[in-house]
């Protein structure tokens, strides 16, 4: 597998770290890492920088997740990286809402360094 | 048919099975997210009760959970969180703590079946200092369980309004 460049968008900083080492500790090799705390702040990172993976919390202030995974399809910098949805709740029609406008998988918190694994390496082309 | 607010109110062995459902969900995010387990009961240790998260629910379900403990047990649920040492941990505390506490609403939440889709979680506000008294609107009854982590008193409560 190639490193890969990914987008963690989450409006906790702690949360965000704990996605990091967990891609780690599913092996994915990372080359870059972008962050950003809500979806407004993630499209002004997709604005200049090209991803391969983004995962997105849904519940978050200014823009959530939901709302930002509608407006990818219009951003070239995140054209063919796969969308996982994490999500605290659980709720199912938000993961309904999500998986129809493009994620291609979700987590609910908390969640194990497998379950990271079984989502994130199919969708890079790796068996889990 | 009755609300689940109702239902917590007026049927005891509702309350019990909430109760249970809480400690499970408290126990899994622990568990899962800081490689740790509880045990149940009062701690031995007077550590001040400093910390307090608190997140609000509303829509079908609608109160106010919080957990509590002290300061240095929260900074070494972060630093477990974190992959640090607690001597580390600064600002991270409270957003740890926070998340903590919307990771139990969120499984507590999932746990209550039709509870998922019909209730909504605000974001985590966490409290620093023990100096101040929680007053609750209404007189609805509160599930509350005293558990221990790594020998530190931990407690977590759910106030249900309606």
């Amino acid at each position: 597998m190639n490193s890969i460049r990914v987008l963690i968008v989450d409006d906790s900083s702690v949360m965000r770290k704990i996605l990091e080492r967990s891609l780690r500790q599913a092996g994915v090799e990372l080359c870059s890492v972008f962050q950003a705390g809500n979806g407004a702040e993630a499209l002004s990172v997709l604005a200049e920088n090209q991803v391969d993976l983004i995962l997105c919390d849904i519940n978050m202030p200014v823009m959530d997740g939901l709302e930002l995974v509608r407006q990818l399809p219009g951003v070239v910098n995140a054209k063919g990286a796969p969308i996982i949805m994490i999500t605290t709740e659980g709720s199912e029609s938000h993961v309904v809402q999500a998986l129809s406008a493009g994620a291609k998988g979700y987590l609910r918190k908390p969640f194990t360094p497998e379950q990271v694994r079984e989502q994130v390496l199919p969708l890079l082309g790796v068996k889990a | 048919m009755k609300t689940p607010g109702e239902m917590l109110g007026e049927n005891a062995s509702v309350h019990e099975g909430w109760n249970a459902r809480l400690e499970m969900a408290v126990r899994e995010v622990f568990e899962l997210m800081l490689g740790c387990h509880l045990t149940a009961g009062k701690a031995p240790s007077e550590e001040a009760m400093d910390v307090t998260a608190m997140i609000g629910l509303a829509g079908q379900l609608c109160g106010v959970m919080s957990i509590q403990c002290g300061a240095k047990s929260s900074a070494i649920m972060a630093s477990k969180m974190l992959g640090m040492e607690p001597e580390q941990i600064g600002p991270e505390m409270c957003d740890a703590f926070g998340e903590i506490c919307n990771m139990v609403a969120g499984n507590f939440k999932y746990k209550i079946a039709g509870q998922s889709n019909g209730c909504m979680l605000s974001v985590p506000t966490v409290i620093t200092g023990s100096d101040y008294r929680l007053h609750s609107l209404t007189d609805a009854p509160a599930l509350e369980l005293r558990m221990q982590f790594e020998n530190a008193p931990l407690v977590v409560s759910l106030q249900i309004h309606n």
